[in-house]
C-alpha cells in the first residue's frame, strides 16, 4: 500500500504542537528582560529570584508533603481495589467499586472539589473532625482521586500477569496472603511504582481540588502559581517550569533505562 | 532484587507483624511531622486498628476476603460517593449568613414536630436564569468543538504511531505521554506567551510579513479551544492507539487487493473497526472539558462562559454554597450520560477475547 506524505506531516506537526510551548517556556526562562516574549539577552536572574521567593518555596514544600502522603495512600487503596476487582470473582458491591474507581478519571474537578469540601464541612459539624481545612483535607482529597489512576494501572498489570504462578503457589499450600506478598506483589511492583509516580505527579499538579479543600496556611504550589499567573506572565514562573521539566525529563530517562535493563534481563 | 527469587521460609505472620509495625511507626512519624496532631492520632489509630484486626483474624482463622474488599470500598465510599449526597442535600437548602452558610433541611419545634424546609428553588432559579443556561450550553459547545479538533489531530498521530516499526513506536508513545507528566497549569500558562498580542505567534507572523496588525487570540474562544486540545490530546491519542495497534494488517491488504483505494479502505475498514477507540478518546476529552476551569480562566475572555468557571465564581466570589451545589448537580447529570456510554464501550472492549 502507498504510504503517502499525509501521515508523517500531520504527526510531525502534532508533535511540534505538543512541544513548541514547552520549548518556549524553557527558552524565555533564560531571558534577561521582564517582557517574557521579547529577547533581552541570556540571564539566570529569574532562577535567583525564584530561589529567594519564600512564599513559593513554602508552597513547594507543602506540595511535596501532600504529594508523598497522598500518593502512598492512593497506591495502597488503588492496589487493593485492583486486586479485589481482578482476583476475587463476584462479590456484593463489585459494580459499585468498579464505578467508583473509573468515575474519578473523568469527573470534572470542580465537582470533586466542591463535593469533598461540603463533606468535610458536614463531617466537622457532626464529628468535630477534620478541625478546619488544611494539609489533612488536601491529602485525603488527592489520595481519593489519584487512587483511581493507580487502580487502572494496577488492574491492567494484574490482567496481563500469568495467573498460573499464583495457582502454582496455592497448589503448593500457600495461603492467600502469602501468595499476594510472595508472588503477586513482586510481579506487579513496577506497575505500582509507576502508579505511585503518576499519583504523586497528579497531586503536585492539581489546582482546582486543592483550592476547594485547602485552608489558610496550606496553599499548594499550583495555588501560588495560579495567583501569580492570573496577573500576567511572570518570568520566574518560567524558571520554575524549566526546573520541573528538567526533573521530569531526568526521571523519565532513568525509569526508561531501568525498564530497558529489566526487559533485557527477563526477555 | 535477588531476595525475591529465593524460597522464603521465615514465618509469614511474623513478617507481616514486622511489616505492620514498621508501617505503623513510619505513618506515625510522618504524620506527626506533617499533619495536625488530631489527624496524626486518627491515622495512627486507624493503622494500629488495621494491624490488630489483621492479627486477630489470623488467630481466629477468619477469611481475609472481606477485610481486603472493605478497605477500598469504604475509603472511596466515604470520600467519593457520600460527598455527592452531601452535595445534593445542600443544593436543597437556602443560603444563610452563618457557619456553614446554608439552612438546615428540617427544624424541630418545641412540641417535637419536624418541619421539612427543603426546596427545589435553587434549581428553578438556575434553569430560569439565562446566564446559567448559556453557561451550560456554551460549555457543551466548547467541549464538543475541542473534542472534534482533538480527534482530527489525534487520529492521524495515533495511526502513524500504530503503524511505525517497534523501536520508533515506543519512542513516539513516550513523546505523547511525556508532556502529561509536566505541570498541566504550566502548559496552559505557556500558551499565554504564544497567543498574546506581543506573543510568539504574532512576532513570527509579523516578522514573516504575513500580517501587519497583531492577531487577537488571547481571551477568545479560539484560545480556549487550543488550550483544551493541547492539554487533552494525549487522552485522545492513547485509546485510539491502543485500538489501532490491534488492527489486523491482513484486512487492509485484502481491501487493497480487491481494488479499494486507500481512502475507501480507510472509511470502510479502518474507521469502523476503530470506532470504540474513537468513542473512548472523545469521551475522555469531552467529559472533563465540560467542567474545565483553569483553561477558560487563563486563556478565555470575560465573555467565555463555561459552567466550571460559573461554579467557581458562585462558590468563591458570591459564596452561595447552595446555588453552587445545584449548579454542580445539574453538571453531574449532564456528564453522567456520556460517562455511562464510555463505561459500556470499555466493558465491551474487555469482554472481547
Amino acid at each position: 500500500m502507498r504510504r503517502g506524505w499525509f501521515l508523517p506531516i500531520v504527526a510531525t506537526l502534532g508533535f511540534c504542537f505538543l512541544y513548541a510551548p514547552i520549548a518556549s517556556l524553557i527558552i524565555f526562562s533564560f531571558n534577561e528582560s521582564r517582557l517574557v516574549t521579547v529577547w533581552g539577552g541570556f540571564s539566570t536572574r529569574w532562577y535567583g529570584e525564584l530561589l529567594a521567593d519564600g512564599q513559593m518555596l513554602a508552597a513547594a514544600w507543602i506540595s511535596l508533603k501532600v504529594g508523598v502522603l497522598a500518593a502512598t495512600i492512593a497506591t495502597v487503596i488503588g492496589t487493593l481495589a485492583a486486586f479485589v476487582l481482578t482476583r476475587f470473582g463476584k462479590f456484593r458491591g463489585k459494580l459499585l467499586l468498579t464505578g467508583m474507581v473509573t468515575a474519578p478519571l473523568v469527573m470534572p474537578e470542580v465537582i470533586i472539589g466542591l463535593s469533598l469540601l461540603l463533606l468535610f464541612v458536614a463531617m466537622e459539624l457532626a464529628l468535630g473532625w477534620p478541625a478546619g481545612r488544611g494539609l489533612t483535607t488536601v491529602v485525603i482529597a488527592h489520595a481519593t482521586f489519584t487512587s483511581a489512576y493507580v487502580a487502572v494501572i494496577a488492574q491492567s498489570r494484574l490482567r496481563d500477569m500469568d495467573e498460573s504462578l499464583e495457582e502454582a503457589a496455592r497448589d503448593l499450600g500457600a495461603g492467600p496472603v502469602r501468595v499476594f506478598f510472595d508472588i503477586t506483589l513482586p510481579v506487579i511492583a513496577p506497575a505500582l511504582v509507576s502508579g505511585w509516580l503518576l499519583a504523586f505527579t497528579l497531586s503536585l499538579d492539581d489546582l482546582v481540588i486543592a483550592s476547594f479543600v485547602s485552608g489558610p496556611g496550606a496553599s499548594t504550589l499550583p495555588m501560588v502559581i495560579f495567583s501569580k499567573v492570573r496577573l500576567g506572565v511572570s518570568p520566574d514562573v518560567n524558571a520554575l517550569a524549566t526546573i520541573i521539566i528538567v526533573i521530569v525529563a531526568v526521571a523519565v530517562t532513568i525509569a526508561g533505562l531501568l525498564l530497558m535493563r529489566q526487559s533485557k534481563r527477563t526477555g | 532484587m535477588s531476595g525475591a527469587s529465593e524460597p522464603r521460609r521465615a514465618g509469614l505472620p511474623l513478617r507481616i507483624l514486622a511489616l505492620g509495625l514498621a508501617g505503623l511507626g513510619g505513618a506515625v512519624a510522618v504524620s506527626f511531622l506533617t499533619l495536625s496532631a488530631t489527624s496524626a492520632l486518627l491515622l495512627s489509630v486507624l493503622v494500629a486498628g488495621g494491624v490488630l484486626y489483621f492479627l486477630f483474624s489470623r488467630f481466629m482463622g477468619w477469611s481475609d476476603r472481606w477485610m481486603v474488599i472493605a478497605v477500598p470500598l469504604l475509603w472511596l465510599g466515604i470520600f467519593f460517593l457520600v460527598p455527592f449526597f452531601v452535595l445534593g442535600r445542600i443544593s436543597l437548602s437556602e443560603t444563610m449568613i452563618a457557619r456553614p452558610p446554608y439552612s438546615p433541611l428540617w427544624e424541630t419545634d418545641a412540641q417535637g414536630n419536624v418541619e421539612i424546609i427543603a426546596s427545589l428553588q435553587n434549581y428553578w432559579f438556575i434553569l430560569g436564569d439565562a446566564l446559567y443556561r448559556n453557561a451550560y450550553l456554551s460549555s457543551i459547545r466548547i467541549a464538543a468543538v475541542s473534542t472534534v479538533f482533538a480527534l482530527l489531530l489525534g487520529y492521524p498521530i495515533a495511526y502513524y504511531i500504530a503503524r511505525s516499526p517497534e523501536p520508533r513506536r515506543s519512542f513516539l508513545l513516550l513523546l505523547v505521554v511525556l508532556p502529561f507528566w509536566t505541570s498541566f497549569l504550566l502548559r496552559v500558562y505557556a500558551w499565554i506567551g504564544f497567543l498574546r498580542r506581543d506573543g510568539v505567534i504574532n512576532n513570527i507572523l509579523t516578522w514573516l510579513g504575513v500580517i501587519d496588525e497583531p492577531l487577537v487570540m488571547m481571551q477568545t474562544d479560539f484560545a480556549v479551544y487550543i488550550g483544551i486540545v493541547y492539554t487533552y490530546l494525549p487522552f485522545m491519542i492513547l485509546p485510539l492507539y491502543a485500538n489501532l495497534v490491534k488492527l489486523d494488517g491482513a484486512l487492509l491488504e485484502a481491501a487493497s487487493d480487491l481494488g479499494a483505494s486507500p481512502m475507501v479502505t480507510f472509511f470502510t475498514v479502518t474507521l469502523p473497526l476503530s470506532l470504540p477507540g474513537v468513542i473512548a478518546g472523545s469521551m475522555l476529552v469531552f467529559i472533563p472539558a465540560i467542567g474545565e476551569y483553569v483553561i477558560p480562566a487563563l486563556l478565555g475572555g470575560p465573555d467565555t462562559l463555561m459552567i466550571g468557571r460559573t461554579l467557581w465564581d458562585e462558590f468563591f466570589s458570591a459564596r452561595d454554597w447552595p446555588v453552587a451545589s445545584a449548579v454542580a448537580i445539574i453538571m453531574l447529570i449532564l456528564v453522567v450520560i456520556p460517562m455511562m456510554w464510555l463505561q459500556s464501550v470499555q466493558n465491551r472492549q474487555e469482554d472481547r477475547p
